[in-house]
């Protein structure tokens, strides 16, 4: 048998990094919450460069953040939410872009990790949709007339409500941002350790030597597989910000 | 008998460790088997809708992400159990 150098480090070694400045408490900024300030003077600078020389043809950086725009009014806020939900587009393309940005850091090298496969970010972003659906629907219909819109959905027959309703409440107040952020987290968790665990196999498979003939096949998916990540992080990006404006739009349009 | 000797020598967290992993191994894969047919079955109906109706692809892509979004779920909620399980 051929000794493979095979070892595969803990979740802990790929995930978890020290920190660089601010003590180890949870002011701690290391390289996750750089990678986030990052981030966010990414899309701030390419907005602001974008919208400092407003031309009627669009050109560079304008073109771009158009581009942006236009996907997520007509993919996603036009066809679920509707002309109403045109007041949340920059709510909306904010999240897109600051989710499909935290999320491509997994492969760019030196970087090389998404900073939602850590469950912080992805916790708070789906508090914060939590927060502003709820008072969307209490804004729109009432509290107690929102309540009754979410618990007791139209169209049922009187007897199966006593099943319903439990189940509606759950679904909408508890699965939803449960589900919400640990779909982008387990996601970008799970991207993240194939990585690493083909990264690690063509290095071990390497150590024992080039020619052998399987050698090249882990490598090739270890390149198509940073491929598939790309889709999968534009992908998060467009399913976190579809969901967050079905949600809204769900609760400002009840049912009847 | 040989078999006997071999287990008898194992140091007692091992087996604990072992069926540990076998567990995870279990909780994910168990999880992984409803979504897989679920998502199967989305995206087979949003093709057959897709090739019959061509001009109505991109409502139907639509609806269908967030189908596979929410029976995905079901499958990262047991990828996330399979590291909580006995860590």
């Amino acid at each position: 048998m051929l000794p493979l150098a095979l070892e595969f480090p803990p979740v802990s070694h790929v995930t978890e990094w020290p920190s660089i400045f601010g003590g180890d408490g949870p002011l701690a900024v290391n390289k996750v919450v750089i990678l986030m300030w990052i981030s966010v003077a990414l899309i701030f600078g390419l907005f602001m460069v974008a919208g400092r020389a407003r031309r009627l043809v669009p050109q560079g950086a304008q073109n771009f953040a158009e581009a942006i725009w236009d996907f997520v009014r007509d993919g996603i806020v036009l066809q679920t939410m509707g002309p109403e939900g045109l007041k949340f587009m920059p709510f909306l393309v904010m999240m897109f872009c600051f989710i499909f940005v935290t999320n491509i850091w997994e492969v760019i090298p030196v970087a090389q990790m998404p900073v939602n496969a850590r469950i912080a970010l992805p916790a708070y972003m789906a508090v914060l949709v939590w927060v502003i659906f709820n008072f969307m629907g209490v804004l729109k219909q009432g509290f107690f007339g929102y309540l009754k819109s979410v618990c007791f959905p139209p169209g049922v027959p009187k007897a199966l409500y006593i099943l319903v309703t439990p189940i509606e409440f759950v679904s909408t107040f508890i699965v939803r941002p449960l589900s919400l952020s640990v779909r982008l987290f387990a996601n970008m968790l799970a991207g993240h350790l194939l990585l690493v665990s083909f990264i690690v196999i063509t290095a071990a498979l390497f150590t024992v030597g080039p020619s052998l003939a399987i050698w090249p096949v882990s490598f090739g998916l270890l390149v198509a597989l940073t491929g598939f990540e790309v889709l999968v992080a534009v992908l998060q990006a467009f399913i976190f910000t579809i969901l967050t404006a079905v949600y809204i739009g769900g609760a400002m349009h009840p049912e009847h | 008998m040989e078999l006997l000797q071999v287990l008898a020598q194992q140091e007692p967290g091992e087996l604990a460790e072992g069926l540990t992993a076998v567990g995870r191994g279990i909780v994910y894969g168990a999880a992984a088997i409803g979504p897989g047919i679920g998502i199967g079955i989305v995206v087979g109906n949003a093709i057959t809708a897709m090739a019959r109706q061509p001009e109505s692809a991109g409502m139907v892509r639509t609806t269908m992400f967030l189908g596979i979004a929410f029976t995905e779920a079901l499958a990262l909620f047991g990828f996330v159990l399979s590291f909580i399980v006995a860590g």
